[in-house]
Formats: C-alpha cells, structure tokens, sequence
C-alpha cells in the first residue's frame, strides 16, 4: 500500500501538486487519469522517490520515501518496477541484455538460469527471436513490451506504468492493455498507471483516480468515475471542450 | 541589476557545491564500489588505448617543432649540445602532462560528456535508479579509474614519442652530437622531473573524468541540453587543466 499524504511540489513558481492525498491499494490495478501537463508524471516519480515532495509524506508499505538514505531509499525501491514513458531501454544493451541486466545486478542466479527467465519474460510479453537485436531497431510497440519485461523479471510487488500506451496503435494498445491484466493475474502485483485512454483504461484499472490542479479530485471505481457527476470529471472522460477545464 | 548579480552569484556557488559534492561521492564510490573490471577495461580501452593515435602524432610533432625552437634559441649561447635536455625537461616536466590531458580532453572527455548526457535525457539514468543500482557505479566510477590509470601511462608515451621527434629534428637534421643529446638529458633530468609529470597526468585524469561526468549528468533538456553540456565539459576542463598546472608547478617546483 502506497499513501501520499498533503504532497506539494513546485518547479520554480509553477506548482504542479497542491496537498495531494492518495492511497493506493494493495494488489490491484490503480489508474491515474487527468488532463495532459497536470502532473500525473510527477506524481508517478514521488511514488519510487525520483523526486522528492517540497512538503508532505510518502510512504510505502509505512515506510518514508521522504528525507531518508540512500541506501533506505534503494532497500524500498526494490520493491519496485518501472515502464517509462519513453521506456527508457539502455540503448547500448541488446534487448536480452536489457532483461537480463537487473537480474544479474540483483541476483545471484547462475547464467543458465537467468537465460530462463529472461526468455520467460520475453514470451510472456509476446516476444521472440529478437534477443539480439538492439533498441533501436524495434517498433515504439515492440520495445514497450521490452520494457515490460524488463519491469517483472525481478517479480516486483509493485509496478509504475508511465503512460505505457501512448503513441501506439489500437491494435497494440489493446494487447499492452491485455499484457499488463495477463501479468498482474500471473504475478498479483500492485500497479500505478498514469493513462490518456478513455474509456479503455475504465476495463484494465479497479481503481481510478483523477489528478486536476494539483489534487486528486475523485478517487474510485471505474464506474463510480464513470457515472461521476463532478463537472470537470464529466468533461474530461467525455472529451468535451465545455466545462471546468480550460485548455484553450 | 542587483538582483541578477546576486542570482548568478547564488547559482554559481550552488553549482560550485553540486560540482564538489560529486568529486566527493565519485571518491566514496571509488573506494566502496568501485564497478566490475569489465567495464573499467572498456574504459580504459576507450579513453586510453584509442586516443593514443592522436597522442603519437601529437607528441612527434610537439617534440620535432621543440627540437627546432630549442636549437634556434640554444645556437645563440653556442650551447646546442643542451638540445636534449631542453627538449627533454619541457616534455616531462609540462607540455607532455598538459597536451596529452588537453588531446584526452577534446577527443574522450566530450565523448563521455555525450554518452551520460544522452543516457540522461533519455530517462536511462532513471531506470537505473528505479532499479535501486547506483548510476555512479555504472557510469561514473569506472570512467574515474580509468582516466587516473591511462593518463599517466599517455602522457609517459607522449614524452618518449616527443623525446624521439625533438632527436629527428636536433641530430637527424640540424646535426647536434647524438651523444650529447642523450648523455645530457640523462645527466639533468631527475626523479623529481618524472615525479612532477605523473602527479600532474594522474590530476589532470581526476579534471577530466569529474569534469566530463558531471556535466553528462546534469545536462539540460533534449538535444541541444547534451550538445551545451558537451561544449561546457571541454572548455571547463581544458581551462582547469591549465589553472590546477599554474598551481602545481608553483608548489611541485
């Protein structure tokens, strides 16, 4: 379970979280929902202590990420697993490379093994034959699942998920979706995804959250937010141009 | 006007801070974790044994245009018999640490400034860090180590090469005794000469390896953040080379 608690961070004059409070629910699939530049990204890297709160708390199963050491700090985050917005693959490994690489910085499991379990993670993400090849020569689609596998090889009990479908085909955002339900049904963990998609994310999440102006403005099921009747709720998952939130 | 005098004042000194802190825990590191041998052989082989083309052909020319200057300015006291000493002190005691360092600089230091500034933008720092592994362990401490070994052992080629250029030029061409030029040099240069140019190649190892690094890793946004980075790094390395030389000649002489 991950609480945030009164979080304000600012960047210069602009505040982007204003007395956040969130809680985050163990062992299910936790959506962050909002307008684009709201901050949802933000309030993503607080959570694995990317970035530090100007005030407030964060905790992570009770304990602090806030004001602590380093080395508390690295004991918390191997809780956790992370697929980056641009997922972030090390552009000098190969894609097996990439996999193996926080098993063998983790772990002290034999080469045999780890060559296991990284073409496990392969498969399970719908990947094959291409361990060799180098990020750069894969698909935006191809290296988010990549990214995926890179996120559960080490089974974390927590997994962000930085936009994970964004810029991808409707094809392929249905199957990152589907990987991303087949995984958390296969490994229980606990997932934060910060999402444009409307109304798909509504069939992936169990828990929905919408950030607008630095808090969070309603937190619940997804019927509970799709039936909402906050106006700038409303507006937002039906897209509209009227309404609370002004974009242009 | 105060007022921005003041906020350069403020973010100079921060940066001033940031900058010590990170020579500082780039240190710990160093002495706690300091990498797998692999990657300090990769960087050794990167900053080291692939610029020593550029070192070579610097280090010829540097000692064959010495051996022309020395002998011009030597022939008027009738004293070219001191050719290889000439040559020989002004190699070991200052050009050979200073131009390797500078040659390091422009070919490998802006190279690491890159790599680390795009592993930055591209969020790869993160990951690292979302993974609980010190980035510095990956991409810091082995370039440190790496530089501290390989500078000194350029720089040691560098004045061998540039000893060699300055005889090419002093007894091939311009006919100096080749037995004054050798049994001189032996006789004037000491320990301490030697000395003096390795503490400087190990610090100028440290300059660049701190300064290339720190830039990468707080290099600014997109493309044109790494390619600033990448301009600072060299500049600031290359001006510090020659400021911490001023200062170590002063107290080494």
């Amino acid at each position: 379970m991950i609480t945030l608690r009164n979080v304000h961070k600012s960047f210069g004059f602009q505040k982007v979280l204003d007395g956040l409070d969130l809680d985050i629910p163990e062992g299910k699939i936790t959506a962050i929902i909002g307008p684009s530049g709201e901050g949802k990204s933000v309030l993503l890297k607080h959570l694995i202590g990317l970035l530090h709160p100007d005030s407030g708390q964060v905790q992570v199963d009770g304990e602090s990420m806030v004001g602590v050491r380093r080395s508390q700090l690295n004991r918390i985050r191997e809780k956790f697993g992370m697929l980056f917005q641009n997922v972030a693959l090390f552009d000098s490994m190969t894609v097996y490379e990439n996999v193996a690489f926080p098993l063998q910085e983790k772990t002290k499991l034999s080469k045999n093994e780890i060559r296991h379990l990284v073409l496990d993670a392969l498969e399970d993400v719908g990947l094959k034959n291409i361990e060799n090849k180098y990020p750069d020569e894969l698909s935006g689609g191809m290296k988010k699942r990549v990214g995926l596998a890179r996120a559960v090889v080490l089974n974390p009990k927590i997994i962000l998920f930085d936009e994970p479908t964004t810029g991808l085909d409707p094809i392929i955002k249905r199957a990152i979706h589907q990987l991303i339900k087949d995984t958390h049904a296969k490994f229980g963990y606990t997932a934060v995804i910060v999402s444009h998609e409307i109304p798909e994310i509504f069939d992936v999440a169990q828990n929905v959250a919408m950030l607008y102006r630095g808090k969070i403005l309603q937190q619940g099921s997804p019927e509970e937010i799709e039936n909402s009747d906050h106006p700038a709720v409303r507006q937002f998952i039906s897209g509209s141009l009227d309404g609370p939130i002004h974009m242009i | 006007m105060v007022q921005a005098l003041g906020h350069i004042t403020i973010n100079s000194v921060r940066d001033l801070g940031k900058a010590g802190w990170f020579l500082l825990y780039s240190f710990y590191m160093i002495v706690r974790r300091p990498g797998s041998l692999v990657h300090i052989l990769k960087q050794m082989r990167f900053i080291g044994t692939k610029s020593l083309f550029v070192i070579v052909l610097t280090a010829a020319f540097t000692g064959m245009v010495l051996g022309l200057q020395g002998y011009y300015t030597l022939a008027k006291f009738g004293s070219e018999g001191m050719l290889g000493v000439a040559v020989a002190l002004s190699l070991i005691r200052e050009l050979g640490p200073v131009l390797a360092a500078l040659m390091v600089t422009g070919r490998a230091g802006s190279a690491i400034t890159a790599e680390i500034g795009i592993m930055r933008i591209s969020e790869q720092i993160d990951a690292l860090e979302t993974m609980a592994l010190d980035p510095f362990k990956y991409l810091v401490t082995p370039k440190f180590i790496a530089a501290m070994i390989s500078l000194p052992l350029l720089c040691a080629i560098f004045d061998v090469i540039g000893i060699y250029g300055g005889w090419l030029v002093g007894v091939k061409l311009l006919g100096v005794n080749p037995g004054a030029y050798f049994y001189e040099m032996e006789k004037s240069v000491v320990w301490r000469d030697v000395y003096s140019g390795f503490v400087k190649s190990f610090s100028f190892g440290v300059i660049i390896a701190w300064i290339s690094c720190y830039k990468g890793y707080y290099a600014g946004h997109g493309a044109e953040g790494v390619s600033r980075a990448t301009t600072e790094a060299v500049v600031l390395t290359s001006v510090l080379i020659l400021v911490w030389d001023y200062f170590l000649t002063s107290v080494l002489l």
